[in-house]
């Protein structure tokens, strides 16, 4: 008995229509999540992931709807992230139908909401999203810099240490993005996985730069439990199965 | 067509499970009323979070009571992960002890793993003659917890039919199901366990009345 690797598509939604930017500029349509989502569970996804890029927030009543029907239709678990502020945000998302909430720059600007969201609603549902860079030596000791907005602002933070300091404080998981990786399709940053997974004791998602087949089993030998994938699999680069019959062919266990 | 309450205590996400209940063949309905959930057909007692909360949510509603006055009327009842936990004797977090509804003896204790929770899909050691694992018994289903059951202590009866106990592993055996009689519990989430746990809740609905 062993636990199986997950492969989790992420689908970034906005205004309640599916988005995969390279590097975050470029959007693509690539279509309605819900039916996406429903696809994806067919093809053997384990989890399902939404980032929520929606600007207005007049608009993001859409993806509380789109959560919701999401929810009554798929029976894998969803995280949601996005934008997500206040342990009033994660109430919203949980009550529309999200497993898990995904939360970024609002645990930078106040690291609070990570022991709040725990103690409120269970370690398991909260996910500390780091969106990481690689910095100049002298800014971060490991090397690596968390970043907010996006990617667009850097913090001075140190990624392994903030990976630490989340857990500590209540994460139960950590989506750990390489924002230089991200879009690349050159592969996981295997350095930064390597040195997240050595400072915490909860399960990490590696998260960009996945262009290849070839690429998932080396994140699962650097140490992550869980491999996340968004571009390669909307427009049809590769399938789940093709994903999982690579990561079996490496000897790791997959569902 | 079996009527089943999910009830709401105040923990996690209910549409799931009713959702997952219907498409298993149930009229659900989600709620906290106790005359409700005394004449369901079927009782589902979800849970996610912490094991005190989730006690002290289930007691806010008089949920245990309704258990056991199901159970002493052979009426059945469907504990879900946190669910489950809260029917043992009592839960261990963060060394504080908090009594449960008793109906199996044992305790909810932290798993020794290296890495918790012990989060996503694993396989379940089904002993023979289990109903709830019928057509499933090989499948992954989702787990997301980082305390379980890790000693069955209830002593064998002769006069008595044995709980059948199904098991897990990460890092360590815990108990991953538990069928006995009217009562019923899985560590893991069905109604997030895809196709499987599809399966497995219909089995459960089978054996309801109505």
């Amino acid at each position: 008995m062993t636990l199986a690797v997950r492969v989790i598509p992420c689908l970034d939604v906005d205004a309640g229509r599916v988005v995969k930017g390279v590097r975050f500029a470029d959007l693509r349509d690539a279509g309605d999540p819900v039916e996406l989502a429903a696809e994806y569970e067919r093809q053997g996804a384990d989890e399902l992931v939404f980032l929520d890029i929606t600007a207005s927030s007049e608009d993001r009543a859409t993806t509380y709807d789109v959560v919701r029907r999401t929810a009554e239709q798929v029976f894998v678990p969803l995280t949601v992230g996005g934008g997500v502020r206040s342990v009033a945000d994660f109430d919203r998302l949980l009550r529309a139908g999200a497993d898990k909430v995904g939360v970024s720059t609002g645990a930078v600007v106040r690291p609070e909401l990570l022991s709040e969201a725990a103690a409120r609603f269970g370690a398991q549902c909260v996910v500390l999203s780091l969106d990481v860079r690689r910095c100049p030596p002298g800014v971060t000791a490991s090397g690596f810099e968390v970043t907010t907005h996006g990617g667009r602002r850097g913090t001075g933070i140190d990624a392994v240490d903030w990976a630490a300091r989340g857990a500590d404080l209540g994460a139960g998981e950590l989506l750990v993005n390489s924002m230089d990786a991200d879009g690349t399709k050159d592969g996981y940053d295997l350095e930064l996985v390597r040195r997240v997974r050595a400072a915490v004791g909860v399960p990490v998602i590696a998260s960009g730069g996945a262009g290849s087949v070839a690429d998932f089993a080396p994140a699962v030998a650097a140490g992550a439990d869980a491999v996340l994938a968004a571009s390669v699999l909307h427009f049809g680069d590769m399938r789940i199965s093709d994903i999982k019959a690579a990561l079996r062919a490496a000897g790791h266990p997959v569902r | 067509m079996s009527r089943v309450v999910v009830l709401d205590h105040g923990s996690g996400n209910l549409r799931s499970a009713q959702r997952a209940l219907e498409r298993a063949g149930a009229d659900v309905e989600v709620s906290a009323d106790r005359a409700a959930a005394l004449a369901a057909d079927g009782l589902v007692v979800p849970g996610v979070g912490a094991y005190a909360a989730c006690m002290a949510g289930l007691r806010a509603v008089g949920g245990a009571e309704v258990i056991g006055r199901r159970l002493a009327g052979g009426r059945p009842v469907l504990g879900i992960c946190v669910g489950m936990q809260v029917l043992f004797e009592r839960g261990v977090e963060h060394g504080v002890e908090t009594a449960g509804c008793g109906e199996w003896p044992g305790v909810v204790e932290r798993l020794a793993a290296p890495v918790l929770p012990h989060m996503g899909w694993n396989t379940v050691e089904v002993p023979a003659g289990s109903t709830l694992f019928a057509g499933v018994e090989s499948e992954r289903f989702y787990f997301v917890h980082s305390y379980a059951v890790r000693r069955w202590v209830l002593p064998p009866s002769e006069r008595l039919r044995a709980p059948l106990v199904s098991w897990s592993e990460h890092g360590e055996r815990f108990v991953a199901a538990v069928e006995n009689g009217p009562l019923t519990a899985t560590q893991f989430h069905p109604e997030k366990s895809g196709d499987a746990g599809a399966r497995l809740l219909a089995n459960w609905v089978a054996t309801l009345a109505g």
